[in-house]
């Protein structure tokens, strides 16, 4: 279910939260957990998304993208191009400069895009691009929705 | 603060006992009008929203803007198609604001108008021979390689002589040269329309030149399309480097501008890489740099049409502390083209009973709410109107920019029926009273669901020619293949 469910908001926290403590029982946010589904195992890390209702923990599989993470958990990062480096909605600010350093550098096309986005920092990169890897496990992640502040004017402007 | 609340609590319990939707009217489905719609269903389950649109097809400049060989940059429309499939949520194409129905009509027949019809006309340069026929506003090409009906029978001569001129040097120019200049077997795979890809097929035009009236240091277009137009197979790119030197103005204005530092890069270097095997059919593009539009000067041969621009040497000027502007010198220069496409910016229109600043192209407007009367110190809020997009903000930005200027358009409504300034109204019927006025003038409704056959049958036509889709560019064609 993606962002575009229009389900009432309440309803998809209490969806990631039960998702939570049904498969999670301690928050160790500085190890990579693995557990068993079917004969399978999968390596998980944790992820915390920041936006204006607050921390969500959420684990993510090794390989998955950032922005299908955010989507499988009901996280309103928005993906107008679908995940192909196409637009700058799902931009994340990544908000500790070590684990900034730990993501490859982004290619030219993704700073294309970055170049557009709004709220730029000097640690933002795009959902679609960041791929999670075990060491990456306890990543910040703030939506930049969560400072937002409307300054449409200016941003047009700008580009 | 008491009174507020006392309307807060009024307005909340009468819209509760009168359990009627907020019904909500979006003109215009581009991005701006689809993010709008998209916000306020997410915002208000009451909401109820009908978007309205002039042409029977959806999506404004995702359709006949973006450019064909920017497929991914499309693929918003998934996401605006499942807004229109909402169930609280109606598309009404065929429906021309002012003619079909007026803004005061559709203002008593909604408790909000949201207005996000965009700019469909054009900045004009006002100089000599700006009539002359071969001279095109790049809107007009590009809604001509992208099918929009209005443009469907513009057949630019691209045929007369080998040059194109293109003044401005943003997105939209760059878009228009890379169509100009890409091999036509690389466009033939996209969905570019199928009149325009004939006609560059057969195309004389080899060398594009991109005015601009300022430096590399103030080019307004953005890198990705700079990239592209610079990585096309077997162009031969002309950047003279005495137009490369920074001054320290310059190097102010970019300091801030991340944009404009990376352009500037790429320019740099394309100026200093040559490609060393000319092949037969070069294809060459120039930028030209501190010169702008004097006059347009007519052919000899054939009267009434183009044969070159006359330049004007520009220098810069600070203006203000990081921005410089351009200033002629009254050094001049002929240009010879056969055509020439004006891409100085997109403008807006007005219509009847709409509050409408001439000189900005955008309607006066705070954070959305649509004002009258700017003059002095008082604004009169025109309630429950407000506008969104390029209306709103005038003809810059991104997709993603309507995406912000969409939640701050919300953002006021929410605040507006919160203070009771935008209520309930019972005379307003909406969507019915909409349809049955529109019934009553023959005005000919066209739904989602029949968007949706027009879609399915221009993908079919497409696959035929491995294609994404072949756009039906005709109001005839597509009513045809929604009655199918």
């Amino acid at each position: 279910m993606g962002p575009l469910t229009f389900s009432p908001k309440a309803g998809n926290l209490c969806a990631s939260y039960n998702y939570f403590s049904h498969t999670l029982t301690p928050r160790t946010f500085s190890t990579t957990t693995a557990h068993e589904e079917g004969n399978k195992q999968i390596e998980e890390i944790s992820v915390i998304f920041v936006d204006n209702d607050g921390e969500k923990h959420v684990k993510v599989p090794v390989g998955k993208s950032i922005l299908e993470a955010a989507h499988e958990n009901d996280i309103e990062l928005e993906g107008a191009c679908e995940g192909s480096c196409a637009c700058s909605t799902c931009h994340v600010i990544v908000r500790d400069l070590e684990y900034y350093n730990k993501l490859e550098d982004p290619t030219d096309e993704e700073n294309d895009m970055l170049d557009l986005a709004f709220g730029l920092t000097e640690t933002s990169r795009l959902g679609c691009q960041v791929i999670a890897t075990p060491e990456l496990d306890g990543i910040c992640l703030e939506l930049p929705a969560a400072t937002r502040n409307f300054a449409v004017d200016k941003y047009a402007k700008a580009t | 603060m008491a009174v507020i609340q006392l309307r807060t609590w009024l307005s909340r319990t009468f819209s509760t006992a009168a359990s009627r939707p907020l019904r909500v009217c979006v003109v215009g489905s581009g991005p701006a009008g689809f993010y709008t719609a998209e916000k306020m269903l997410k915002a208000h389950q009451e909401a109820e929203v009908d978007i309205i649109d002039r042409l029977p097809t959806p999506f404004g400049l995702v359709r006949s803007g973006v450019a064909p060989d920017h497929p991914e940059t499309k693929i918003v429309v998934n996401q605006f198609t499942r807004v229109a499939q909402h169930e609280r949520c109606s598309f009404f194409g065929n429906v021309t604001l002012g003619s079909s129905v007026t803004l005061p009509e559709l203002r008593e027949l909604y408790d909000v108008v949201v207005l996000a019809y965009g700019a469909e006309s054009d900045r004009v340069l006002g100089i000599p021979g700006e009539d002359l026929s071969g001279i095109y506003s790049a809107r007009e090409f590009v809604w001509w390689y992208n099918g929009h009906p209005d443009s469907r029978y513009l057949n630019p001569d691209l045929k007369s002589s080998d040059t194109a001129v293109i003044l401005g040097q943003g997105n939209v120019a760059l878009d228009v040269a890379r169509i100009l200049l890409r091999p036509t077997t690389e466009l033939a795979t996209t969905d570019i329309a199928n009149h325009a890809l004939s006609a560059l097929e057969k195309s004389s035009i080899r060398k594009v030149y991109l005015v601009g009236r300022r430096g590399p240091a103030q080019a307004a277009c953005t890198a990705k399309e700079l990239r592209e137009i610079l990585g096309i197979k077997d162009l031969h790119v002309h950047i003279k480097e005495a137009d490369l030197l920074k001054t320290q103005a310059d190097e102010e204005e970019m300091k801030n501008n991340r944009i404009r530092k990376r352009v500037y890069e790429l320019l740099s270097k394309a100026a200093t890489s040559r490609p060393s095997h000319p092949s037969s059919d070069q294809r060459e593009l120039h930028f030209v740099f501190f010169w702008k539009p004097d006059k347009f000067l007519e052919s000899d041969e054939r009267t009434g049409h183009v044969s070159g621009v006359r330049l004007e040497k520009t220098k810069l000027i600070g203006v203000n502390p990081g921005e410089q502007m351009a200033a002629g010198t009254g050094q001049f220069e002929d240009l010879g083209c056969g055509i020439v496409l004006k891409s100085i910016g997109y403008k807006s229109v007005p219509v009847n009973g709409l509050p409408f600043d001439d000189r900005k192209g955008v309607v006066p407007n705070v954070r959305g709410r649509v004002v009258s009367d700017t003059s002095g110190d008082h604004t009169r809020l025109e309630k429950g109107l407000y506008v969104c997009g390029w209306l709103k903000r005038g003809p810059t930005g991104i997709i993603a920019t309507n995406l912000y200027c969409a939640e701050e358009t919300v953002a006021s409504i929410s605040e507006d029926l919160k203070q009771g300034i935008v209520t309930f109204s019972s005379a307003s019927s909406g969507r019915e009273g909409l349809l049955q006025l529109l019934d009553n003038r023959n005005v000919r409704v066209v739904p989602f669901s029949r968007w949706e056959e027009m879609d399915s049958r221009e993908r079919e036509l497409g696959n035929f020619k491995n294609k994404p889709r072949e756009k039906l560019a005709t109001l005839e064609e597509l009513e045809k293949a929604s009655e199918e």
